[in-house]
């Protein structure tokens, strides 16, 4: 036994406990203690929880670090702790087998990350692991060495905007609160992160919940807001766990409380829990919320940095935008602004999911090419199928096709073609994937999530989702396609809200570029083969074994046939279930 | 309005309701105004929207509560100790107004010294409300010019009723907040055109327009302009007229709408009273519990089916306008009056009730300037002397009609009936949301016997709990002048040995145990204070 | 002041101001549905969007208060397109039984129908159906006539500081009902259905007794209960009352209590008193006015010839006129002679 140190990382984000990371890191724990390591090594051993790293498809994701040489494993169980300790740890030799393969590298060599660069790294309920990496640094600098003008003007020097979707200015947002004279401010940290798919924000603060804490100080510093609000939602337990140990250990520290550092600048910060109302995430909404109301969208303007929170001056900003915050005020301004395009500065995390190889977490410069995310970070398509579309900004984003691949991701471009980059989310879609129906969902989606408050969210919205509804059970005419056209141009532009006015985005966009989808619909095809309603089954007589699979798993009854001889399926009785086809081995179940 | 008027001049709510919303504290005494001024309580939520301090006095916990920064909740009967120990704190810490005192208050040096002993300490004693929180309110009503008062029937259904108004009337001059806007003494009246009826004499003391009866100067003007003789002595109060007709020595009475047997104090003496006259005669638009004694009904004519003026509480006169014919054979009460004068020996011949305003504005100078037509358009608060005159939204503007107004010194005085070992409860009355007064009108009304329709006695948990009692039980409450059986509600909207019974229900009226010791000066009975026991 | 530009036209108004009331003061008219000047906006109804130059999407003039030099349109071609739409989309989800419906001459949905001329509608499909089944005794609460304006919740929270009602389930499914959906139990003031644009909240009581052929008139009166005076219209149709509502016009701008809104069924109580009665023997019977007339005053008299003017005793009424109260003390004091003539002030 010759290692000075021994350090383990444990994935313990949500995905990892999931995959078993809290049983792998208790056995990492138990045997180590057992072995007699921790005595007899020199520097220390220890083994420790990091955050999310991105890639979960691959959890229980572990580094076993011995003398600083770093060696990741994946898909590692509890019972396999004990050879690698066995062989890597007290035989100095790697499990060769269950190390991380060449997509692990992939995934993470084309990505650059700033606002994930600790999250994986060090252990989020520590705030000394933290610290260890220049943590409040940023804050101490902000508090005793800048102007609140100064460091508002830094961060409008990076160029760094909004996260949570409209990509406003962050230091011009500061800048009006700053300039807004009131006896009260407010910072509120948006947490409330609920498009289907989407976990960046979870991630963050799981994963390093310091960071965000730090951006929210920086920011009531330098436009003198004393009380702060984490809106997050309670379906994130862990999340909200990590985050009130964070406040704990931070008010401890005195990086907040009263006279913070000395300065005699009082702050704290108090945890709202959401209960799972898409529509909170929306700035005034989530003001409703707070305030003890249903969560319902307020007109704007009045903007919340001028009357938000009991009607005073209030910055809302989204948990990703915060965690940049520290790291702008450590590098720099101009170091964040070398990142990503004219317009749309330094780095953004997606949420890569969908029909791609490696889905998870990544965070990439702005401007990087879809491509890029897709097929080199995301491996490309699952089971080497054809790439059809990819649909960025969740809920309120829209479609991409194919030939736009080359596109940069940011803030113009996606909006040019018709989309957004929304909170992150990005759902890659195969040749599988109906347009039609991928609308249907999304609205489905915003429909039940409408706050119900104004008239063409709340009806239009459903009108839009039963002319789809129509169309892909084949009853579609023309005279939809134009209704709906117009129907979501006019809830567009009349709606109240965010979530109103984005509602028909994955609409219009797909009518946009897929179009022919929606005319085959009319005629009763689904290209995709996804709508069930459209589709036709037969048995081939040929090819069918009389194995009887089909005629069990028929829920109707429509298939019969004796034993070893073709079966029939009868369409008076078919209810297009799909079972069959899913169900023959033999391939014999036709699908038209 | 006794006091009121003693102290300034004049006896009315002095700002007005449209102003409410505009005050910066507004401090609630022996007022359930959520319940029995719903929509002045709107004001007042509104003001609380705007950032007012609401303080409220009141034993009961009463719906306002929830608005209000503070509740004091005095023992009843205790106001004159929690009022001036907040007199008390105001001279003591000097937040009083020099100026205003300076300019139109007199006597102030002299009433002082009565203020010694009322410390908040002292008060906290007698009121059972905590000495910092009688200090806390002191300050946040002495700290704003933009304060007002508001009390009912809970401050001046005592015998030392007359006390408790002018204790507050101190509370104004000690701090300015009268005469201006947005301020005030504001008596809240209870009923539609109780200030109406005060204002046209309907009064045993004073002429229309508060005219004294005794001044020999008044008495002439109204013998020129009514063309007869009038008595020169004053008559009595209602509660002397019960009094004296239990006594035989009132033998005759004309009632005109009103249900004395259960709106007085002490319902078997009421009866009694009744009763024993050699006649009654009573008009009515209802068989009510008081027409059932007459000798003679008279059928009469509810609001809707005739026309008139009101005078709301901020002495608003407004246009009644009718809508429908009277029923049957009912008549206008104005054209049975006529008739029934006519038969007396005075004559009176008046084609419509504008006939009739336009004389009360000939004799009572305070409204010559409102006429019919000036109604049409809006309603008008006196005083409105001339035809252009705006009419007057909050009185003293320009002094009191008394010059310097003084402050009166009030000593403590323990309610007439207190409890004992034999009547441990202190019973306390007054009016749900639903029903209105007698009950009358509300208790024909199928919707609000719906939901009201049930009396009740509100009693704390605590002495539920001592009784054995659950909510819903019937129980048998006793004073020493009679006793009703009647519902339980287990409530916390009373304290400990404080039970409530509301006015409307004949079935189990709360004035069979109430006390008809009045008030030395305006003889106002004690219906607010009165000892019970209960029995299960 | 601040100064703007409303379809062209230069409009100064006090800042602060919304662009709604604006244009209002300008005689610009601007379609609304859940506006409602005693309530804070709303802007859920959208009708009132506006255009305003250099803000690229539309915005509730109802909410949006104006800046100098602001530059507005209410009337492009744009907005007639999406003000009919919303309204289409309301009443694509509105039981369109206007016949069978009592508020169909008080039903703001109505008018803009009328108003915005949206006489055919391509959005069709599911609709809410709700029962009306509420056990409280005054307001009916029909939630399929509903459209969501909010009135009634800001009115209960803003001007009565009761909050019985609020928004429940979200989306399609979104609808204000009081607490977990059982029965209102409140103050039942009646202002929810004094603000509600349509038929959704109706009083429980209006209409009945209502008859063919009698006339129907709206009058302006006081209310009889407290003290506070509340301006009241009876709404009656020959002898009956068939609602009280009240005006916003008046000081009580549109707000009464359970009592004066809902407690009118008295006046034509059944019981009410309809021949005069004199005691005979132990009961009292029906008599002519002549003789109950002159008999009381006959007694009257006796009274004082035989006893003196001051054994009479007067009540005078606080639910009566000023004017009958007048006449009722010169009575006492000029015909019986005595100055005892009371009320009940102190009770």
């Amino acid at each position: 036994m010759s290692a000075k140190s021994i350090e383990i990382m444990v994935c313990m984000g949500t995905g990892g406990i999931a995959a078993g990371g809290d049983l792998v890191m208790d056995a990492f724990y138990s045997q180590l203690k057992a072995a007699g390591l921790e005595a007899n090594v020199q520097k220390g051993c220890s083994a420790h929880k990091v955050g999310c790293r991105g890639l979960c498809a691959k959890d229980v994701l572990v580094d076993v670090i011995v003398d600083d040489n770093k060696a990741t494993y994946e898909y590692i169980k509890e019972d396999m702790v004990e050879r690698l300790i066995e062989e890597h740890i007290k035989g100095g030799k790697p499990v060769e087998e269950w190390l991380v393969k060449e997509d692990y590298h992939n995934f993470h060599d084309k990505q650059v990350k700033v606002v994930l660069a600790d999250c994986g790294n060090i252990d989020p309920e520590s705030i000394d692991a933290y610290i260890g990496v220049e943590g409040y640094k940023a804050q101490e600098k902000v508090f005793k060495n800048l102007a609140p003008t100064e460091t508002i003007e830094i961060i409008k020097e990076s160029g760094l905007r909004g996260r949570g979707g409209a990509g406003f200015p962050t230091g011009f947002k500061w800048e009006l609160c700053f300039k807004n004279e009131s006896d009260q401010k407010y910072i509120i940290c948006n947490a409330d992160e609920g498009d289907p798919g989407a976990f960046m924000d979870r991630s963050v603060i799981e994963g390093n919940p310091h960071s965000v804490i730090e951006g929210m100080a920086i920011g009531a510093f330098s436009f003198g807001a004393s009380i702060g609000y984490v809106y997050i939602r309670a379906e994130y337990p862990l999340a909200v766990e990590r985050l009130y140990l964070a406040l704990d250990q931070a008010r401890q520290k005195n990086f907040l409380g009263k006279n913070i550092l000395g300065t005699g600048f009082d702050f704290d910060i108090k945890v709202k829990l959401g209960a799972g109302a898409f529509v909170c995430g929306e700035e005034t909404a989530l003001i409703a919320s707070i305030e003890g109301e249903r969560g319902m969208p307020r007109a704007k303007p009045p903007f919340p940095v001028n009357s938000g929170l009991w009607g005073k001056p209030t910055v809302i900003n989204n948990v990703e935008t915060l965690a940049n915050i520290p790291a702008i005020i450590r590098n720099g301004a101009e170091w964040f602004a070398s990142y990503g395009t004219e317009k749309s500065k330094g780095t953004k995390v997606f949420a890569l999911t969908g029909k791609v190889k490696n889905s998870g977490l990544i965070e990439i410069p702005m401007g990087t090419t879809l491509r890029t995310i897709i097929f080199d970070i995301g491996g490309g398509i699952e089971n080497d199928k054809k790439f059809k579309a990819v649909q960025t900004g969740g809920p309120s984003g829209g479609c991409i096709t194919e030939d736009m691949l080359d596109l940069n991701v940011d803030f113009e471009s996606l909006a040019k073609v018709g989309s957004i980059v929304g909170s992150g989310g990005m759902i890659v879609l195969d040749e599988d994937n109906c347009m039609v129906d991928v609308a249907k969902y999304f609205l489905q989606f915003t429909q039940s999530e409408s706050c119900g408050k104004c008239v063409p969210c709340r009806i239009g919205t459903k009108r839009l989702l039963e002319i789809l509804e129509k169309i892909t059970i084949g009853e579609g005419t023309a005279e939809d396609l134009v209704r709906l056209e117009k129907l979501a141009k006019d809830v567009q532009s009349a709606s109240l809200c965010g979530l109103g006015m984005t509602a028909p985005n994955p609409v219009l966009s797909t009518l946009k570029y897929f179009r022919d989808e929606y005319e085959a619909h009319l005629e009763g095809r689904c290209p995709a083969k996804a709508c069930r309603q459209l589709l036709t089954y037969t048995i081939d007589a040929e090819a069918c074994t009389g194995c009887g699979a089909c005629k069990r798993a028929c829920p109707t009854g429509a298939i019969t046939g004796e034993k070893k001889k073709p079966h029939a399926l009868d369409q008076e009785l078919c209810v297009k279930c799909g079972a069959c086809f899913d169900t023959c081995k033999f391939n014999s179940v036709g699908r038209e | 309005m006794a006091s009121l008027a003693t102290i300034f001049g004049s006896g009315a709510m002095t700002n007005s309701i449209r102003g409410i919303k505009h005050m910066e504290v507004i401090f609630i005494i022996g007022s359930n105004t959520k319940e029995s001024h719903p929509v002045i309580a709107n004001q007042m939520i509104k003001a609380h929207s705007k950032g007012a301090k609401i303080i409220i006095a009141d034993p009961r916990k009463v719906p306002l509560v929830r608005f209000a920064d503070q509740h004091l909740r005095l023992k009843p009967g205790t106001d004159v100790a929690l009022i001036n120990a907040m007199a008390h704190v105001i001279v003591k810490e000097g937040l009083h107004n020099s100026e205003f005192m300076e300019d139109r208050t007199q006597g102030f040096e002299a009433w002082k010294s009565s203020l010694d002993e009322f410390t908040p300490e002292f008060a906290e004693k007698l009121t059972g409300v905590p000495a910092a929180d009688i200090a806390q309110a002191a300050r946040a009503y002495a700290g704003s010019s933009k304060a007002g008062i508001f009390y009912t029937m809970g401050i001046t259904q005592h015998t030392h009723g007359v006390d408790n108004v002018s204790c507050l009337a101190n509370l104004a001059l000690l701090t300015g907040n009268i005469g201006r806007e947005y301020t005030g003494i504001n008596p809240l009246r209870g009923q539609n055109n109780v200030q109406g009826a005060c204002d046209v004499g309907g009064l045993p003391n004073v002429y229309p327009g508060y005219q004294k009866v005794g001044d020999p100067n008044m008495r002439r003007k109204f013998e020129t302009a009514w063309d007869c003789v009038l008595s020169e002595k004053p008559g009595l109060t209602a509660t002397e007229m019960m009094e004296k007709a239990s006594g035989g020595r009132i033998k005759s009475m004309y009632i005109l709408g009103e249900n004395p047997v259960l709106s007085d104090p002490n319902m078997k003496h009421t009866i009694d009273a009744l009763k024993n006259l050699d006649f009654l005669v009573v008009q009515d638009i209802f068989m009510t519990e008081t027409a059932a004694l007459a000798d003679v009904v008279l059928p009469a004519t509810s609001f809707a089916e005739k026309f008139g003026t009101f005078t709301n509480t901020e002495r608003r006169v407004q246009l009644v306008r009718r809508a429908l014919t009277p029923p049957g054979h009912a008549k206008p009460d104005l054209t049975i009056i006529q008739e029934m004068s006519g038969r007396m020996g005075l004559p009176m011949d008046y084609a419509s009730a504008e006939d009739v305003f336009n004389e009360i504005a000939s004799v009572w100078p305070a409204i010559e300037g409102i006429n019919y037509k000036r109604l049409e358009k809006k309603g008008l608060q006196w005083p409105c002397p001339t035809r252009d005159h705006p009419g007057t939204e909050y009185l003293f503007k320009d002094g009191f009609p008394v010059g310097k107004a003084a402050f009166t010194a009030v000593e403590f005085k323990p309610p007439a009936e207190i409890t004992d070992d034999e009547y441990p409860f202190i019973l306390t009355t007054g009016r749900n949301l639903f029903q209105y007064h007698t009950g009358s009108m509300t208790r024909r009304v199928p919707e609000i016997e719906a939901v009201a329709g049930k009396a009740y006695i509100e009693i704390h948990e605590m002495d539920a709990k001592k009784l054995g009692l659950k909510d819903g039980d019937t129980v048998n409450v006793a004073s020493r002048r009679g006793n009703i059986d009647i519902r339980a509600m287990i409530t916390d909207r009373v304290n400990p040995g404080v039970v409530f019974v509301p006015m409307h229900y004949a079935e189990a009226a709360a004035n069979m145990l109430t006390n008809n010791a009045l008030d030395p000066v305006c003889k106002t009975p004690e219906l607010k204070v009165c000892a019970v026991r209960i029995v299960t | 002041m601040v100064k703007l530009t409303i379809n062209g036209k230069e409009v100064q108004v006090p800042k602060d101001t919304t662009v709604l009331v604006a244009a209002r003061s300008a005689g610009i008219t601007i379609p609304t549905l859940c506006y409602h000047p005693r309530l804070k906006p709303n802007g859920g109804c959208r009708l009132c969007v506006v255009e305003v130059k250099n803000i690229p999407r539309l915005v509730s003039s109802c909410t949006t208060p104006v800046s100098e030099g602001m530059e507005v349109q209410t009337e492009t071609a744009r907005l007639k397109e999406v003000r009919a739409t919303i309204m289409k989309l309301l009443l694509s989800d509105h039981p369109v039984e206007c016949i069978n419906c009592r508020a169909t001459d008080d039903c703001a949905l109505h008018e803009l129908t009328m108003f915005l001329e949206v006489h055919e509608n391509e959005f069709t499909g599911e609709r809410r159906k709700y029962d009306t089944r509420d056990g409280n005794p005054f307001i009916e609460r029909n939630m399929e006539k509903c459209i969501l304006c909010g009135r009634c919740v800001s009115v209960c929270e803003e001007v009565q500081g009761v909050g019985a009602i609020d928004f429940a389930y979200r989306g399609f499914k979104s609808k204000v009902c009081p607490p977990f959906e059982k029965d209102l139990d409140c103050e039942f003031c009646g202002q929810c259905v004094q603000v509600c644009p349509t038929g959704a909240l109706l009083g429980k009581m209006w209409d009945r007794g209502l008859r063919l052929g009698q006339e129907k008139k709206a009058v302006d009166t006081v209310c009889t209960y407290c003290g506070t005076g509340c301006n009241i219209t009876l709404n009656v149709q020959g002898q009956n009352i068939t609602k009280v509502t009240a005006s916003e016009r008046h000081w009580n701008e549109g707000w009464l209590c359970v009592k004066g809104r809902f407690g009118y069924s008295f006046v034509t109580s059944p019981e009410r008193l309809t021949e005069p009665l004199i005691r005979k023997g132990k009961e009292l019977v029906e008599v002519s006015w002549e003789e109950a007339l002159d008999y009381t005053a006959e007694r009257l008299k006796a009274t004082k010839e035989k006893h003196g003017e001051d054994t009479i005793a007067g009540l005078a009424s606080a639910r009566c006129t000023n004017e009958e109260n007048y006449l009722f003390q010169k009575f006492m004091r000029g015909a019986v002679g005595t100055n005892n003539v009371d009320h009940c002030a102190r009770l």
